[in-house]
């Protein structure tokens, strides 16, 4: 083999093991960031966490359940909203939408998914905190549906396109009107890869802090109504870390820990949804 | 499918259990955070006092009292810093200033290998602030600081990176004592600061302090003693060396008491006097002078006469000294002044 | 998608015709579907009013000397955009020359080299990083990566290239070169995930084709594969990017929060995402909320832009692939 030819086989396994080594740190990271946040929250998560109100700032314990409540306020809320809105705009690009018309309100949607999450926050602030002169679970939640609403769509109408156009013939042949069509054979039949985009969509709005800064702030108390200022993990997970007190610290990994376990669990049981039914190109 | 059905239904009810559950009188506050650690006690025991209200205060910011109260977002306000006629001009209900309690600020700081109380001259401070010294061992440091072994290293200056009452008390002091700062930068609740980072909130600059090695901060006297940080001796106008404390916080508010205006606007930075703490302030709530809610109204009255009374007992214990009794006295009579 | 017309003779008036067509169910689902599309259309378009008009007071003072502007003084009331556009483009700079050769690198082995299922079980964790909130990447950000930085990587770098204006001066952790790190961590799992699935499009025949000339693996890797996949990792760059503008969060626990441009990147600094979510609670005065939203609208004009380049990147790459026999 002549030298050249030997450089370049060199030449090959170096650069290959070379991406090899790029996997796993890439791994490694991801192993590294979990592990870490699963040993300091694990340590600091308690009863006391799961189950008190804040204690005030330099007082050691208490705990955040008003937080944990008050994410589930705002995402009941998001989702309320978001994803019927969303998995309906994904039914008419998919199944009714002409060409020009439906091309503009993806390309509205995808811009949409792309919007920094703190604009979106200004235009909950103009549009709900103003006018009601209210910090408020509402106006967090439709911060928080406006992000949900576009991701919905895009998935919604992904895969309601990959339902086969064979069944839609079949179920039309045999009398049944366009919309029933839909409604009793292509949603069913999209269900599980719609139900994912729908358990990603809500899993990512669930960890979104920024735009609830100044939407649904923050509370140390219960919220009772939508209409009050609201707590929420994220949002406490941001204060609580730049504060000096070590035991705020402390509560910081715990929420952090609830709040990725959440969030977590919600992916994983999507993809496992999804691997089980219909595969689906992305 | 059924199990998750019930899950459903039992996070569906309790949504709307909370929302028409019983609900107290919820008042919504925002504001300074250099109180923020008595103010959160007071809310506190407040609860407990009377239970039917809920104090819900969010520090973020004397700056963001202000504006929140202008926007009528919050249902009062808290600052540092008192209201501008410019910024009263812009609200509804014209803001009734509430001192409630006397802090002190503190130059604090985290230098390897220093364990000593240093001392620090306002030359020093501007001088430290302004970038002019750049380098812990500094001769002027080292000038009031003998026998202290500094080390070799840039000085991390941390200053607030939001709109802050506490940056206004501090630039008002620095504005005073050096004509070239009150030239250059001069005093507000947010500035454009020659040198240094950001951080947010009181807490936040005591956070970075914390962390950070050879770093200098300014920050209210609790928020220094909660988090162990060491904090200095500030020379006062009579050339005192004095460290913040009870008596020397309050000996500065002793001359403002008796001067006091009827808006209790007044700025008590450089007081004279020899055992006074040269870098003190008020702090104020601002209340609306209406409050159109009946419910609302009868708890921020009741609270104010309490913080008056017993809320003041709790001042001590962190930090904070109580407010002198003619001020008091003032205060009682301008809670009527609320419509 | 015709819809159902039961009677061929046309009506007389447009109105009758429609009320017509509204008997029909699949009219009313139609319009019904419609509606909510639409709102997507109003919500955006909305978006972009309010930006508009709630930084008119900006725009009127400082017209197009906002973007060149590098004052922040809301004592004079002189704002500027520079130095945040300064420091969100820096940040973004250093996490993609970090992510993308790292990511590209992932990518190439896990769609090239692994076996089917190790490529499948490491693409999922890899997906799992891109789930973890943002918040959370600043919380870890604040109390390892920060204290890392300060302590080994940035004195290292101070010494072996300290010469190198972006490695001058004083450390503190905190700073660009921090939010850069931490925006590569935080991009890296949607540059791999993007771009394996490019490369995984580019055809068997492709690379067969190269080895068969007598390439080495890596040759047929590089020099083919990835070329013909280039549209579709320009594409997963470019979107990295886009989420690296926007991102707050964790940016803004480590960036330093001063407003000012700097060369090194150990220097504090500040990016327009994080300067809204720190100050926009307490911007008094009339001018310096505009300004806050005028910062806004430009990172969401910054925004559509670097989507709209990636959108057709991938655009373009997917139908390349489909129309190769």
């Amino acid at each position: 083999m002549t030298l050249r030819n030997r450089w370049r086989k060199t030449l090959s396994y170096m650069m290959l093991s070379l991406t090899g080594v790029c996997a796993v740190l890439a791994v490694a990271v991801l192993f590294l960031i979990l592990g870490y946040l699963f040993y300091n929250g694990w340590r600091s998560l308690d009863w006391d966490f799961l189950t008190k109100l804040p204690k005030p700032p330099g007082e050691r314990g208490g705990g955040m359940a008003n937080a944990i409540v008050g994410s589930l306020q705002i995402i009941f809320l998001a989702t309320l909203i978001g994803l019927p809105v969303g998995f309906m705009a994904g039914v008419y690009l998919s199944e009714f939408g002409g060409k020009t018309f439906a091309f503009l309100i993806r390309y509205m949607a995808d811009l949409l998914n792309g919007v920094p999450s703190i604009v979106i926050g200004i235009f909950a602030w103009t549009v709900v905190v103003v006018p009601l002169h209210h910090f408020s679970a509402l106006a967090g939640g439709l911060a928080l549906s406006l992000i949900l609403i576009p991701v919905t769509a895009r998935s919604t109408e992904q895969f309601l396109n990959s339902v086969p156009q064979t069944l839609r013939e079949g179920a039309l042949a045999l009398g049944a009107s366009k919309w029933r069509t839909i409604a009793t054979v292509v949603v069913p039949a999209a269900y599980r890869g719609i139900a994912t985009g729908m358990i990603l969509g809500v899993a990512r709005i669930a960890g979104e802090t920024a735009p609830l800064l100044f939407t649904s702030l923050n509370n140390q108390f219960w919220s009772t109504g939508f209409d009050q200022p609201t707590a929420s993990l994220p949002v406490m997970v941001f204060t609580h870390a730049i504060a000096p007190y070590d035991d705020w610290h402390r509560q910081a990994w715990a929420a952090g820990l609830v709040l990725l376990l959440g969030v977590l669990v919600a992916n994983i049981a999507a993809r496992l949804i999804l691997s089980r039914g219909i595969s689906v190109q992305r | 499918m059924k199990r998750t059905n019930v899950w459903v239904g039992a996070f569906a009810a309790l949504m709307i259990l909370l929302a028409v559950a019983e609900a107290k009188v919820l008042v919504n506050a925002a504001g300074a955070t250099f109180p923020y650690p008595i103010y959160g006690k007071w809310f506190d025991e407040f609860t407990k006092v009377d239970r039917d209200a809920q104090i819900n205060y969010q520090s973020i910011g004397s700056g963001g009292g202000i504006r929140q109260f202008t926007e009528g977002t919050v249902d009062f306000g808290a600052s540092d810093m008192p209201m501008t006629n410019e910024q009263i001009s812009r609200t509804k209900y014209k803001p009734l200033h509430f001192p409630t309690v006397l802090g002190g600020l503190v130059p604090t700081y985290n230098i390897s290998g220093v364990t000593q109380d240093l001392k620090f001259t306002p030359e020093t401070l501007a001088g430290i602030y302004l970038g002019k010294i750049k380098k812990w061992n500094d001769p002027e440091l080292k000038k009031s600081n003998p026998g202290v072994n500094f080390p070799d290293a840039e000085i991390l200056v941390v200053h607030r990176s939001d709109g802050s009452g506490t940056t206004f008390v501090w630039t008002d002091y620095l504005s005073k004592v050096s004509p070239e700062w009150k030239k250059s930068v001069g005093a507000n609740t947010s500035v454009s600061w020659p040198v240094g980072l950001g951080a947010k909130g009181n807490e936040g600059v005591a956070g970075l302090v914390k962390q950070s090695p050879n770093s200098i901060g300014y920050v209210e006297l609790i928020y220094a003693l909660q988090t162990k940080l060491p904090y200095g001796f500030v020379r006062n106008s009579s050339g005192t060396f004095l460290k913040a404390d009870l008596a020397s916080v309050t000996d500065a508010a002793a001359g403002a008491a008796k001067a006091m205006p009827a808006d209790f606007r007044v700025s008590i930075t450089n007081a004279p006097g020899k055992n006074a703490y040269p870098i003190v302030s008020f702090t104020w709530l601002l209340i609306p002078s209406k409050i159109e809610d009946a419910a609302k109204k009868k708890a921020i009255v009741t609270f104010l006469h309490w913080m008056l009374t017993d809320g003041q007992k709790y001042a001590a214990s962190l930090g904070y000294a109580p407010l002198p009794k003619e001020v008091v006295g003032k205060e009682e009579k301008q809670i009527s002044l609320i419509q | 998608m015709a819809t159902s017309s039961v009677l061929a003779a046309p009506s007389p008036t447009g109105a009758r015709a429609f009320l017509k067509r509204l008997r029909s169910g699949d009219e009313v689902a139609r319009l019904i579907t419609l509606a909510f599309a639409t709102s997507i259309l109003l919500v955006t378009v909305g978006l972009l009013y309010e930006l508009w008009i709630g930084s008119a007071l900006a725009r009127q003072r400082f017209g197009f000397g906002f973007l060149t502007s590098s004052a922040w003084d809301p004592v004079s009331e002189r704002f500027g955009a520079l130095p945040f556009i300064y420091g969100t483009v820096v940040t973004s700079a250093v996490a993609l020359i970090i992510a993308v050769p790292l990511g590209l690198g992932a990518a190439i082995f896990l769609a090239e080299l692994a076996p089917p299922r190790v490529s499948s079980t490491f693409t999922f964790f890899i997906e799992l990083l891109a789930a973890v909130p943002s918040v959370i990447y600043g919380l870890l950000a604040i109390f390892t990566l920060v204290p890392l930085m300060r302590t080994v990587v940035e004195p290292f770098l101070s010494r072996t290239l300290g010469f190198l204006p972006i490695f001058k001066g004083a450390f503190y952790g905190v700073g660009y070169l921090t939010g850069g790190v931490i925006l590569a961590i935080m991009t890296l799992p949607f540059i791999i995930s993007i771009s394996r699935e490019a490369l995984l499009e580019v055809p068997t025949e492709q690379r067969e084709a190269a080895l068969a000339l007598g390439a080495t693996r890596w040759e047929s890797t590089w020099q083919v594969v990835v070329p013909y996949a280039r549209l579709g990792i320009f594409g997963s760059i470019f979107l990295a990017l886009a989420r690296a503008l926007g991102e707050t969060m964790a940016v803004t626990m480590v960036i330093g929060n001063d407003p000012s441009i700097r060369a090194s990147l150990f220097a504090p600094g500040y990016t327009i995402a994080a300067i809204i979510a720190n100050e926009f609670t307490e911007a008094t005065g009339e001018i310096y909320l505009d300004a806050l939203v005028g910062l806004g609208l430009v990172l969401f004009l910054l925004t559509i832009v670097i989507n709209a380049v990636a959108r057709l990147l991938i655009i373009a790459t997917t139908r390349r692939g489909s129309t190769n026999p």
